[in-house]
């Protein structure tokens, strides 16, 4: 039996009831991995001997008779952003790419404590800083419904683990897109969660206003579980919401009718693949046959986004990436005259071309001089984007999009033009500007190659989300289908 | 505009090295970028307060409590260099 | 030489006195092995995030309030990007243009004029590490780096460009630390870092209103040295001018060895924090009646102090201010004055004797060995004609430097006072007889003669006997 293709909620149900065991599945996965990884590279670093070792360790517990936690004895996959104790944590750059951190992130240490399965630490475009895992200071990862391109990024290799089987479920981070584009590029469902649902202690800050950790998954079933584990306060992250978030999983109804859904026009517009939008307009229909109110609405300052994100961002990450010196830890140039030379050859030969063009952009906006005119003007464009989607919000229940303006696009294809790369997460990053939740769930194929639909949330509405898009995904079928591997 | 001699007091500041090619490609795709930005400018925001925060939290605080330290060994595993108990780097000035 | 006038700004840093650090449960003690008070958050280390420390925001406002600031309504963190080894994120978590207090004062004296000084801003920030090198930072090969100190909460406190001599800057300095341990949110040590002072100058021909080109002074780590350098800048500054030369705008750094200020050029690029909102923070909304309550627990300030002093104790106001200007001697003195009622004869010892030894010998009072029971007691001896005043000062001398009790002084040095009659009379024949002379002067009408007569009996007493006995029966030996 192909128990990597199986969901978290299935492989459960059978581990609870002893027709498996948790070292069972973590095998299959692994020898899925052994048959598929060559492709499709989706992990920096694989973790088999402890994923084994913590497997047996939920097989005693199930045999001793112990309630188990709904991920136990699931393999995980962790983008290799998020810092594991005693694992090589990379940010897939060369900078980091010996740095064992001596802690765990928050949601690291949830996965523990659920007795989840850690299989490795997946591929990246570096610091997170891309929209193909092409910048990846490694290697590319590939999209496992063509390997000719590209999985979407930066998560892409949690993307494409969950959509190979490498993995059941994964973790990826989401500054401008990250989680959602390749979600859609690879077929899976992935949870940009509300600023502040789930905690950033241990993930490697990009630009901390904006990152938000999330889940991968191969169903919206499994995306509840997994969101349920990892989100709730964290008193180590000041940023984080407090109080209890309910269980997630209680959204998951067949019911969404009355719901209301508005389609901002400027998603459906220039820029946007034609055969995408076709896919999109099916997809509404098969909402709107379940009963959803379904309107077409504008989120005016929408086209500001993209130059908006491309000054904050880069500006937070010109900041959170100083402190890559050579002097702690990471990669140190050995040739270097004094101290001052030592970080500037350590900073050059340890990024890669386009986290130092971030870093060139983001401190260029934040010198004397300019600040006023870059930073601080985004910031107050900021303003403008989030009081559209609170607007929007006070007629409709969620928005609803594409999650990229067209289907994986072949390695190489964007890589000289950042604007160009820049364009895939169109759709993506008002999201994070604003603050609010956004899902990705396959939508439908073009030319055998997965679109995403995004379902756009209040802040803390991802129980609506979660529950528009578990009907949609009951009703519809492309959840079943999987790549030719 | 930003020309060769803004990227390389852009990159001082960032404390890059770059080289005369990498000088010129950074000095064409930052003018690009920011000439893409300069669409905001279309926006009057002079009433606008900015958003540095989404989440309207204030006042979180921690207890003034002591928590574990690292052992020193793990504190400097991950050292490109060291001496005893020391971070060691080159020359200051 | 034109007449010039010396304008003067300080930035001083305290280091608070909480258990952990700004932003992580750290501990801030002093003095542990190199790296062994560190944690992941103030390491630096890759996706650690801050969380303030509630105590050092408590800590902030209560110093600001002792120093007459006004508590903003709302207030945030900013980061201050720059890269220097012992800054492990290179940016300090800082405050930038909504710092927790500003519009401050406080009051100085110098020379018995009062004056205001204006305190611009408190600030909050986080502190920085320790380099180690061999020999100095110039010379040396290599550095070492120590985090222990990254994170200890730190407060700023900027003053206006008040001040207009180095004496100015001086009993500022003073002042402000005297308030700020009063409120007991810092030890204000410059021995030890928690408290150091930058100091921007700058001269200006007297009369013309614009200020002159300043320069900023850094790392001195004295009281003295802040007086020593700012004179010394305010020489070298004049001397450009005079020699029609141009103040550069600068760093410079006050070498002690030599008594002189340096620049301090690098290839430093211009400065540019590049200060922007710290996205891991969140802002600050600071309740009014939280401020009230931390106003309830400011402990009576110097000023206050230094009145009831001249109220209560009878004192003129520059004993009083003398007394009140640290804590620990308003403290020592109130100890005194509660087992020794003469309130008078404890300043007076302690403006004179004491202070002199303490300066003589660069110690606190606090170090100081002769405690108030063992002043007061001596004092008592004083009082009961054990010993004169003038033995008093010998008695004084050996207890500072032996930490003995003045009867135990007295006593292993047969220092007891002479007050029999009988034995002084005998001496003053012996004298009288020595000195026929001396004696025909007095008789003769010259009154200074007594004195002479008087220094006789007590040199051949070893100053022991009683003065006023000594003068009386004198008196009466010569008049007979």
């Amino acid at each position: 039996m192909e128990l990597h293709y199986l969901s978290a909620h299935e492989l459960h149900g059978m581990l609870v009831k002893k027709e498996i065991s948790a070292a069972e599945i973590c095998a299959d996965v692994f020898q899925r991995i052994d048959r598929t990884e060559e492709r499709i590279k989706a992990f920096v670093t694989l973790t088999r001997e402890e994923a084994l070792a913590r497997a047996r360790e939920v097989d005693k517990k199930i045999a001793a008779g112990e309630e188990i936690h709904p991920l136990a004895g699931i393999p995980v996959a962790v983008k290799d952003n998020m810092c594991t104790r005693g694992v090589r944590t990379t940010c897939s750059s060369k900078i980091l790419s010996n740095f064992i951190p001596p802690y765990n992130a928050t949601v690291v240490e949830k996965l523990m404590q659920a007795d989840a399965v850690m299989v490795g630490k997946t591929n990246l475009d570096e610091f997170a800083m891309g929209s193909s895992t092409e910048n990846s200071g490694f290697f590319t990862t590939a999209n496992p419904w063509d390997t000719e391109r590209v999985p979407g990024g930066s998560s892409g290799g949690s993307a494409a683990a969950v959509a190979a089987g490498e993995a059941v479920l994964a973790l990826g981070s989401d500054t401008g897109g990250s989680i959602r584009q390749p979600a859609a590029l690879c077929g899976v469902v992935g949870l940009k969660p509300t600023y502040g649902a789930v905690s950033r202690y241990g993930l490697v800050a990009f630009a901390s206003s904006l990152d938000q950790i999330g889940p991968f998954t191969r169903d919206v079933e499994d995306c509840a579980r997994l969101f349920n584990a990892i989100c709730g306060h964290d008193p180590l992250d000041s940023t984080s919401a407090p109080g209890k978030q309910p269980d997630y999983t209680g959204f998951l109804t067949d019911d969404i009718k009355g719901l209301k859904i508005g389609v901002p026009a400027e998603y459906m517009g220039e820029g946007i693949d034609p055969a995408v939008k076709e896919v999109i307009g099916r997809a509404m229909k098969q909402l709107a046959a379940l009963g959803v109110e379904i309107e077409e609405t504008s989120l005016p300052h929408s086209r500001y986004a993209l130059p908006t994100y491309y000054l904050i961002a880069p500006a937070e990450a010109s900041s959170n990436l100083a402190r890559y010196d050579g002097v702690r830890y990471g990669y140190r140039a050995e040739d270097a005259a004094d101290v001052v030379d030592m970080f500037m050859k350590t900073r050059s030969r340890g990024f890669g071309t386009e986290v130092k063009r971030r870093i060139m952009l983001g401190t260029y906006a934040l010198s004397a001089g300019y600040y006023d005119a870059y930073y601080l003007k985004a910031l107050k464009v900021r303003t403008l984007i989030k009081q559209d989607f609170d607007r929007a919000f006070e007629r409709f229940d969620a928005l609803l999009s594409p999650t990229a303006p067209s289907p994986a696009f072949k390695r190489g294809e964007k890589t000289d033009d950042p604007l160009q790369m820049y364009m895939s997460d169109i759709c993506t990053l008002a999201v994070n500007l604003a603050g609010v939740p956004g899902i990705s769930l396959p939508a439908g194929f073009v030319d055998g190659l997965p679109v995403g639909m995004q379902l756009i949330g209040k802040p803390f509405g991802e129980g609506t989300l979660l529950r528009l898009a578990y009907a949609f995904e009951q009703h519809t079928d492309h959840k079943s289908r999987r790549p030719a591997l | 505009m930003i020309t060769i001699r803004d990227v390389e007091h852009v990159a001082l500041l960032a404390r890059l090295e770059l080289n005369e090619e990498e000088k010129k490609t950074y000095a064409r795709q930052l003018n690009a970028i920011l000439e893409y930005a300069g669409m905001l400018n279309e926006l009057d925001t002079a009433d606008v307060p900015p958003t540095a925060h989404v989440l309207p939290l204030q006042n979180v605080f921690r207890e003034d409590r002591v928590g574990a330290h690292m052992p020193p060994e793990e504190v400097l595993a991950n050292a490109p260099e060291r001496e005893d108990r020391y971070f060691k780097v080159p020359k200051i000035m | 030489m034109a007449d010039y006038e010396t304008i003067i700004g300080l930035e001083v840093h305290v280091e608070l006195k909480t258990n952990s650090k700004i932003f992580c449960p750290s501990t801030t003690e002093f003095g542990a092995g190199p790296n062994t008070h560190v944690c992941p958050v103030c390491l630096g280390l890759p996706g650690t995030l801050p969380v303030l420390n509630k105590k050092v925001l408590a800590y902030a406002i209560k110093a600001a309030l002792a120093l007459n600031c006004q508590i903003a309504e709302y207030s945030k963190f900013d980061r201050k990007n720059y890269y220097y080894p012992d800054l492990p994120k290179n940016y300090q978590i800082s405050q930038y243009d909504l710092p927790i207090a500003e519009h401050g004062h406080l009051d100085i004296e110098v020379d018995g004029r009062e004056k205001r000084i204006g305190i611009t801003r408190l600030h909050m920030e986080e502190d920085a590490g320790k380099l180690v090198h061999q020999g100095n930072i110039t010379t040396s090969p290599y550095s070492l780096v120590d985090y222990n100190r990254t994170g200890v909460p730190l407060i700023e406190i900027v003053s206006e460009p008040d001040m207009r001599s180095p004496e100015e800057a001086r009993a500022y300095l003073d002042k402000l630390k005297a308030i700020i341990a009063y409120t007991g949110v810092s030890d204000c040590k410059m021995e030890e870092g928690s408290l150091r002072c930058d100091a921007n100058i700058s001269v200006r021909p007297r009369g013309t209103k614009e200020f002159g080109t300043k320069s900023e002074i850094k790392n001195m780590n004295s009281f003295r040295a802040l007086q020593r350098a700012l004179a010394y800048e305010v020489e070298r500054q004049i001397a450009v001018l005079e020699d029609g030369g141009r103040i550069v705008q600068e760093t410079r750094t006050w070498d002690e060895a030599r008594g002189e200020t340096r620049s301090m050029r690098s290839k430093e690029e211009a400065h540019d924090y590049r200060y922007f909102p710290e996205p891991d923070l969140v802002p600050l909304v600071i309740d009014r009646q939280w401020v009230e309550e931390i106003r309830a627990t400011l402990p009576e300030l110097p000023d206050q102090r230094r009145q009831r002093y001249m109220r209560l104790y009878d004192l003129p106001s520059y004993d009083a201010a003398v007394l009140t200007s640290s804590l620990e001697m308003a403290e020592y003195y109130e100890a005194c004055v509660a087992m020794y009622p003469n309130a008078k004869a404890v300043s007076n010892w302690m403006m004179g004797d004491l202070s002199r030894l303490l300066n003589a010998a660069n110690m606190d009072i606090t170090a100081c060995r002769v405690r108030p029971d063992n002043l007061t007691g001596m004092l008592k001896l004083i009082d009961q004609g054990t010993i004169s005043g003038k033995i008093a000062k010998t008695v004084f001398e050996e207890m500072f430097n032996t930490g003995k009790d003045a009867a135990q002084v007295v006593k292993e040095k047969g220092l007891v006072q002479i007050s029999d009659a009988g034995a002084i009379t005998a001496v003053i024949d012996q004298v009288l007889a020595g000195n026929p002379k001396v004696v025909e002067d007095y008789r003769a009408g010259k009154d200074k003669a007594l004195g002479f007569l008087v220094g006789q009996v007590m040199k051949t007493t070893r100053g022991k006997a009683n003065p006023e006995l000594v003068n009386k029966l004198l008196r009466e030996k010569l008049q007979a």
